[in-house]
């Protein structure tokens, strides 16, 4: 072995032909990766991380082109390579995984068959040693039953399956640097834990070096050894993993750091600390550096006027940070939550009040002529509450049915049984068009995607001003001063009224539809998913203006969400859904403290934290969601559940078991049990540390 | 699929039985009494009456729809007033020249437009791609009968090497072979710009996509890429619309067995409007729809083989 790095990146660039000409988005950016090594690359999007990624295998489309630096992976410089000796790299020495697995698999053609092409063609391997090779490797990614699995087509797969394919693709050439970009960007939390726990495991198997592209600073702790920060193209800060999350010089780091809600911060203690300002396009390159304009330490001369070299951080070799002041900044402290304070509770009056609502979706189907039309069984005797000025988070995998309670909320879908109250009055059964004004204006939506919520053809003033004229019925001439006034409770510049979504950045966009929302001053709204598809510094700024305007106008918010790190942070009262049931309910201290649902618990634990000390006993769920006509007739967690009892929880409902006034779980296994069971299982594993 | 089959049949019955009765009520009604619509103008109306007497013209509408039913279901079409032939030898001999004709259009229309559309696809913006595209944009935008009035006066004409009918009789000293050149050429030209243009633009959507990328990045040969992942995936879209091709091969090549005098069936439903032969017409009309409809179930049948997605 030499001591030459498996790849090393010297001064990159790379740009791209615009309409503007060309620009340089990767202005010279040096990397290393030995071999076997995880390295992992972070940033917000439009970081330069992807392009990196593309640079090294050579693929950048027509408009991409890299202009200097040279890129050795085993020695060769694969910026120089022709098109042949780059084919026999691509695949067998270099593999990727792709953010969206789905879109990655050829929708056309058996899993088995796309996995078999890479021995055949890089080891002139026959039909049957190919196929062999596929079925060893489909173990190895844990797919159950591996020969069914290779006739499938990808659309006959979940999610995390498909990714285990992707991932199984990847490694079956044996390669010896893995690149993956967002891998689980997508995913569900408790498949995100598996897939992550998946490539760390086959990492130490196979002895790949990983380039470890994502924005989620949990899953790059738990799968990296090194972790290069990037801003604009270049690399800021690089140093272990301990290195930056416990002792971060850049302040583009910290900033990254301190927008991150962690499941021991609520919104009682400190609001989070957005990075201000946005990702500025690559065109206007500063002379200085390039975060200089969004930094807090800036200082105008030094920070401003000449390239920034990177450095070594004095006393911790291999920690190289991008910023003259680094020195002299205070050392980081990482805001944890004191111990959590329950809030004021008492019994106020809720404002929106869901009883035993339960949506059945009929299939159109009959499945056998005769038979009884199949249905699906979307929410299942759902009770819950939410006071006025209070956040009720609702949580669970996709398919746990916490988008079906919000259509019926809003009155896209009818209750087929129990209904909603909104301030006393009956809205289950009223489908939106059968609405009032007034209650419509009571009632408002966020949505996670705002490209789709907000009509590209309209300028973001008249989405608004038309909210402002339908729910407050507002003369046309006054529409202006209340758009004026939304765009800034929600902090956009008053310009923004006369601009196309196009030209808006997502969370620009994302304001845009909450100030949309609010043109009618709703009682309450229903936000599902609203920060999901951010970045999380953008995610911040939108966490903190729905704070504020909550408190501004004790309006009551439904936020429904995946990720639990939000939902302890933003959240009053947190529900936990499985199949359309509730799990556990309760106010968040308690929901996120033992004794949890067992469900609960394994969500909490499939959770990445950003922290390299933090360490909990990993409870892998089994399988994934049963299909809706497999649901069990007792417990719907049963079939997954770690801690399964026996033959009650399939055959029977669990009781719903009122723990504290403010706290109920739907389980068998009884509060105080859970709670000793829960208490032992942590701290061990806590000690051994 | 036996289910998808049957449902399909079901369609194409119930189509068919509803144009019948459309195309039966719209020459009863249309102004006119049919036996004078069928004696002309210069008849007497005693001429007519007898007419309308021997054609039980004068029995209820319902009544005589049911008996004309009958007489489709036993293969009886009538009797064309313009042949002077029975309606189903008439058909048949026209259905047969235009069923060449659009084979052997059909089996160029669709190697050239998906090779040409192919290649132009798979490099947005090349070279190839641009010429490719420029040619599928003339050839789809100049008439048909531009067209071949333009080929004929050049291959016919000047260079005097084809004829410039296909009337398919084998005299004047040209083979029907030579005599089909033409028309075919026509036809394919005509068409193929369309098609190609099609499943060009499929391909570029597809190149785009995140799975060639994986292609790509496994290391696969260009050729592979194309042929085993992006070829399927693109002919998607345009696969019914392909099919749909021999619709229009079949019934609505009109102008071009004009131009050539070609004995077709696109010119024989023109013909019986023009004489007002009502049982042809009729019949013509059938087989018009019963096409439109089979071809519309073939494009389905296709789909649904090329993606697996819609399979249940």
């Amino acid at each position: 072995m030499t001591d030459a790095p498996l790849l090393d990146v010297q001064n990159l660039r790379v740009a791209y032909a615009t309409r503007a000409g060309e620009v340089p988005v990767i202005p010279g950016l040096s990397l290393r990766l030995d071999a076997g090594e995880a390295f992992g690359l972070v940033g917000e999007s439009g970081c330069g991380k992807s392009t990196v990624a593309l640079s090294i295998v050579r693929y950048l489309g027509r408009a991409g082109r890299i202009t200097g630096g040279r890129l050795l992976f085993e020695g060769r410089d694969l910026a120089t390579l022709d098109a042949a000796s780059l084919r026999a790299i691509r695949g067998r020495r270099i593999a990727m995984v792709y953010q969206d697995p789905m879109a990655s698999l050829n929708p056309v053609m058996t899993v088995g068959r796309q996995l078999m092409e890479g021995p055949m063609i890089h080891a002139g391997a026959s039909v049957s040693t190919a196929r062999a090779r596929a079925l060893a490797m489909l173990q190895e990614v844990k797919l159950a039953d591996p020969e069914a699995v290779m006739e499938r087509y990808p659309h006959q797969l979940s999610g995390g399956q498909q990714q285990r394919i992707v991932i199984a693709m990847a490694l079956i050439a044996g390669p010896a640097l893995l690149i993956m970009d967002e891998p689980t960007t997508g995913l569900d939390v408790t498949v995100e834990a598996a897939v992550l726990d998946l490539v760390r495991e086959l990492r130490s198997r196979h002895r790949s070096a990983i380039l470890f592209i994502s924005h989620n600073l949990g899953s790059v702790v738990r799968v990296c050894d090194r972790v290069g920060v990037m801003y604009r193209g270049e690399l800021v800060e690089e140093g272990s993993v301990r290195q930056i999350f416990t002792n971060p010089r850049h302040p583009y780091t910290r900033g990254l750091l301190d927008c991150l809600p962690t499941l021991g911060r609520d919104k009682r203690q400190a609001p989070l600390v957005p990075i201000a300002g946005q990702v500025e396009p690559a065109r206007v390159r500063p002379p200085g550096c390039g975060f200089a304009a969004r930094c807090a330490h800036v200082e105008t001369g030094r920070c401003t006027t000449g390239p920034i070299p990177a450095v070594e951080v004095h006393g911790e070799p291999g920690h190289r940070v991008a910023c003259v002041r680094a020195d002299e900044l205070a050392r980081w402290t990482r805001r944890s939550g004191a111990a959590a304070v329950p809030a004021a509770g008492g019994a106020r009056e809720p404002v929106i009040a869901i009883h035993h609502l339960t949506k059945v979706y009929e299939s159109g189907r009959r499945l056998r002529l005769g038979a009884s039309r199949a249905s699906v069984r979307a929410v299942v005797d759902v009770d819950l509450a939410a006071a006025r000025g209070q956040t009720l988070a609702i949580v669970g995998e996709s398919g746990c049915g916490k988008s079906t309670l919000a259509k019926v909320l809003s009155g896209f879908e009818v209750a087929t049984a129990g209904g909603v109250t909104v301030d006393g009055v009956e809205v289950g059964a009223l489908p939106v068009d059968a609405r009032s004004p007034a209650l419509k204006r009571k009632l408002q939506m966020v949505f996670q995607n705002p490209d789709s919520t907000l009509n590209p053809s309209h300028t973001v003033g008249y989405a608004i001003g038309r909210a402002l004229r339908r729910l407050q019925d507002r003369a046309p001439g006054d529409l202006a001063a209340g758009v004026a006034r939304l765009l800034e409770v929600v902090k956009l510049p008053p310009g923004t009224a006369a601009r196309r979504p196009r030209h808006l950045s997502g969370g620009e966009k994302q304001r845009a539809a909450i100030a949309r929302a609010l043109a009618g001053d709703p009682d309450v709204i229903v936000a599902d998913e609203p920060v999901s598809s951010l970045d999380v510094s953008v995610q911040a700024v939108i966490i903190n203006l729905l704070n504020e305007i909550q408190a501004a106008r004790g309006a009551t918010l439904i936020f429904i969400s995946h990720d639990l790190a939000v939902v302890r942070y933003l959240a009053d009262t947190v529900a936990v859904m499985y199949l359309g049931t509730v799990a556990e309910v309760g106010s968040v201290e308690r929901v996120f403290a033992a004794p949890y649902h067992p469900y609960t618990e394994a969500l909490l634990s499939a959770v990445p934290v950003p922290n390299p000390d933090h360490a909990v006993a990993r409870i892998l769920l089994e399988g994934s969601v049963p299909r809706a006509d497999e649901v069990p007739r007792g417990c719907p967690f049963a079939t997954r559940c770690p801690r399964r009892l026996g033959a009650v929880c399939d055959d029977t409902p669990p009781p719903v078991q009122q723990l504290a006034a403010d706290h109920r779980i739907a389980c068998h296994i009884p509060g105080e049990e859970l709670r000793r069971l829960q208490t032992a299982l942590v701290e061990p594993s806590v000690a051994r540390r | 699929m036996a289910r998808f089959f049957a449902k399909h049949l079901l369609f194409l019955l119930f189509t068919l039985l509803v144009v019948s009765f459309l195309v039966f009520t719209l020459n009863e009604f249309s102004p006119g009494a049919v036996a004078r619509k069928i004696l002309g103008a210069y008849a007497t109306q005693e001429q007519v009456d007898v007419l309308t007497k021997q054609m039980g013209l004068d029995r209820p509408v319902l009544v005589r729809y049911v008996e004309y039913l009958g007489g489709l279901a036993s293969g009886d079409l009538g009797y064309s007033a313009r042949f002077k032939l029975p309606v189903r030898e008439v058909i048949f001999k026209h259905l047969a020249n235009t069923v060449l004709l659009a084979a052997i259009a059909f089996a160029c229309i669709v190697p050239l437009s998906t090779l040409l559309g192919v290649v132009a696809g798979m490099r947005e913006s090349s070279r190839v791609d641009r010429v490719i595209l420029m040619f599928s944009t003339v050839v789809a935008s100049i008439p048909e009968f531009a067209l071949g009035v333009f080929l004929a006066s050049v291959f016919v004409v000047w260079l005097g090497w084809l004829p410039g009918t296909a009337t398919l009789v084998a005299g004047g000293g040209w083979s029907v072979a030579a005599q089909l050149v033409l028309p075919v050429t026509v036809v394919v030209l005509f068409d193929s710009g369309y098609v190609v243009s099609m499943i060009r633009a499929s391909m570029v959507e597809v190149m785009q996509r995140p799975y060639i990328r994986t292609a790509v990045l496994k290391g696969l040969p260009f050729r592979a890429v194309i042929l085993r992942h992006a070829l399927r995936n693109a002919m998607l879209t345009p696969i019914t619309v392909i099919m749909l091709q021999i619709n229009y091969l079949v019934a609505g090549v009109v102008v071009v067995e004009t131009v050539f005098a070609y004995p077709g069936f696109g010119r024989m439903i023109l013909e019986a409007a023009l004489f007002k032969d009502i049982a042809l017409i009729e019949a013509g009309a059938l087989v018009a729809v019963f096409l439109a409809v089979l071809t519309n179930i073939l494009g389905d049948i296709a789909y649904v083989l090329l993606d697996p997605r819609i399979r249940a």
